[in-house]
């Protein structure tokens, strides 16, 4: 390995913990407030202190989490399908999706509450909404781009249409799934958090509004850096999937000239 | 002897009713079982209208279509197509890519599963023809634009169809690969005899591998000459610079210069021999 590719590999541990280390300096050279900013190291020793409530709660919202993502995951590549080889689907569906998708997830709640109670249900559904849309439209750009030649040929050889979406549409548009999966399961944290901090007695959101509500300001960030780590951490689990599934779009160098 | 392909008066106009491009109008066409027809023309002349008509892609908006003694109402099942792209899946590798018609044409779409070792004998056979032996298990972006097109060849001819079309398939090569594929497809041919229709503004491609070439007008699209090649096969590349095949490929081009003198306005010269 020379050294540029060990600077590649090295760059992201360097970028956070230098984001870490300007943060803890400028904490205490500025001399900010605990209540208001807490140093990384206190925000560290509170996660150590609370660790068991924080391990509860943040498992619980993985759990929330990854059954949202997997409905979405379900409903999003089914819509697409449809959205994507239909154009009679495609114009009736398309404005009623964008415009369902511009309604901030925050503000339907405290309808799902009125629903169903609070709890562990309106947090799936919160997740499943708000992150089913990029998987609905990338696979139907997927879908939607493919080559006209290749249709013709396809469809001079007798394929129905179904032929043609399992041959050539689906494994066109899996690069477009697997990339809109990575984007959509870091939404979907947003959605679980959000309905927790909303309505719930269990998650990360609502361990985090008990924190803040006693001004427990260092265990509020600590919340948010299980958030943000557990999202990072499905994020790559995805992109390795992507990337063990979709080689052929990628094309790694050191792949493609195999001898 | 009735005509494999055989279109009558054919016209095709894209978009509404009166409105809209005329593409082809009282397009005249025939074609024996086994011929190996060109159709040359200007660009735009609706060379590629010829192709979605013939295949039963597009239908016509007025005439008949007959191959192979039934009238086209929809898509052909069992035409092998070749483009200027060559459309591989970059998914498969080149023999998975040249079996995929085999998944969708019966009664090869039946069998595959339990004969698939024949098959790909098949295709190993096939793709040794045209010079990708020892390719089979790469996938197409390590491939050639070349061997690309090969394989693209391969894919059209697997489930040896009775009709082959060819729309501008070497447009996209190097002149040199370009000839050597000439060969290539002359050889398959050759020994296979299917019918092919090659679109392709090539004169000299048309006059070396046709059997007739068949020269478009502007849009909208007629044949107005009709030239058979009377030149012996196997067909060799020293043969296109004797002075036969060269006046062949002159009269050709003047054909699509008058053509193209018409669309442009200017009046067509008229020659005594005409």
């Amino acid at each position: 390995m020379n050294r540029q590719r060990k600077l590649e590999v090295a760059m992201p541990w360097l970028v956070t913990i230098g984001i870490f280390v300007v943060w803890e300096i400028a904490c205490a050279g500025f001399d900010i407030p605990q209540f208001v900013l807490p140093r990384p190291s206190v925000v560290a020793a509170s996660a150590v202190q609370w660790a068991g409530p924080i391990w509860y709660h943040a498992s619980h919202t993985l759990f929330t989490t990854v059954l949202g993502f997997a409905f979405a995951v379900v409903g999003g590549v089914l819509l697409g399908v449809a959205v994507g080889s239909s154009r009679l689907v495609y114009n009736g569906l398309y404005p009623v999706l964008i415009g369902f998708n511009s309604i901030p997830k925050v503000a339907i709640v405290p309808v799902l509450v009125v629903w169903f109670g609070i709890g562990t249900v309106p947090a799936v559904i919160t997740a499943f909404l708000i992150s089913f849309f990029p998987i609905a439209v990338n696979v139907a750009t997927g879908l939607a781009t493919l080559e006209p030649e290749l249709e013709d040929v396809l469809r001079s050889l007798g394929a129905r249409k179904t032929d043609i979406l399992v041959k050539v549409g689906l494994p066109r548009s899996m690069p477009y799934f697997f990339a809109s999966l990575k984007v959509a399961i870091t939404l979907a944290f947003v959605g679980s958090v959000i309905s927790e901090t909303v309505a719930s007695n269990e998650g990360i959101g609502y361990l985090m509004l008990q924190a803040s509500s006693r001004f427990e300001i260092p265990l509020v960030f600590a919340g948010l850096m299980v958030i943000a780590v557990m999202g990072v951490a499905m994020y790559v689990v995805f992109a390795l999937i992507e990337r063990r599934f979709t080689r052929w779009a990628t094309r790694d160098v050191g792949y493609a000239t195999g001898g | 002897m009735s005509a494999f392909v055989e279109l009558d008066h054919v016209r095709l106009r894209y978009g509404d009713d009166g409105g809209g491009t005329l593409a082809v109008d009282g397009l005249d066409l025939s074609l024996q079982k086994g011929e190996f027809a060109a159709v040359v023309g200007p660009s735009g002349c609706g060379k590629s209208s010829l192709m979605k008509l013939v295949t039963g892609l597009v239908p016509a908006t007025d005439g008949n279509i007959v191959v192979a003694g039934h009238e086209v109402a929809g898509p052909l099942k069992i035409v092998g197509m070749a483009f200027q792209n060559p459309t591989l899946l970059p998914w498969r590798t080149t023999i998975d890519n040249v079996m995929l018609p085999l998944e969708i044409v019966q009664p090869h779409r039946r069998r595959l599963r339990r004969e698939r070792a024949m098959y790909e004998e098949r295709a190993r056979h096939l793709l040794a023809t045209v010079g990708l032996a020892g390719f089979e298990a790469k996938y197409p972006w390590q491939l050639s634009g070349g061997m690309q097109q090969r394989a693209s060849l391969c894919r059209a001819l697997i489930h040896e169809p009775d009709l082959l079309m060819l729309d501008e398939p070497f447009a996209a090569l190097d002149a040199f690969t370009r000839e050597e594929l000439w060969s290539v497809l002359q050889d398959l041919w050759l020994e296979r005899r299917f019918t092919v229709i090659l679109v392709t503004h090539d004169l000299r491609e048309a006059a070396f591998l046709a059997d007739t070439v068949h020269v478009m007008s502007a849009r909208p699209g007629r044949i107005v000459a009709s030239h058979t090649v009377d030149v012996a096969r196997p067909r060799t590349l020293e043969g296109t610079f004797e002075p036969h095949f060269v006046d062949l490929v002159h009269v050709l081009r003047d054909h699509i210069s008058r053509v193209r003198g018409e669309a442009a306005g200017t009046p067509p010269k008229r020659d005594a021999a005409a």
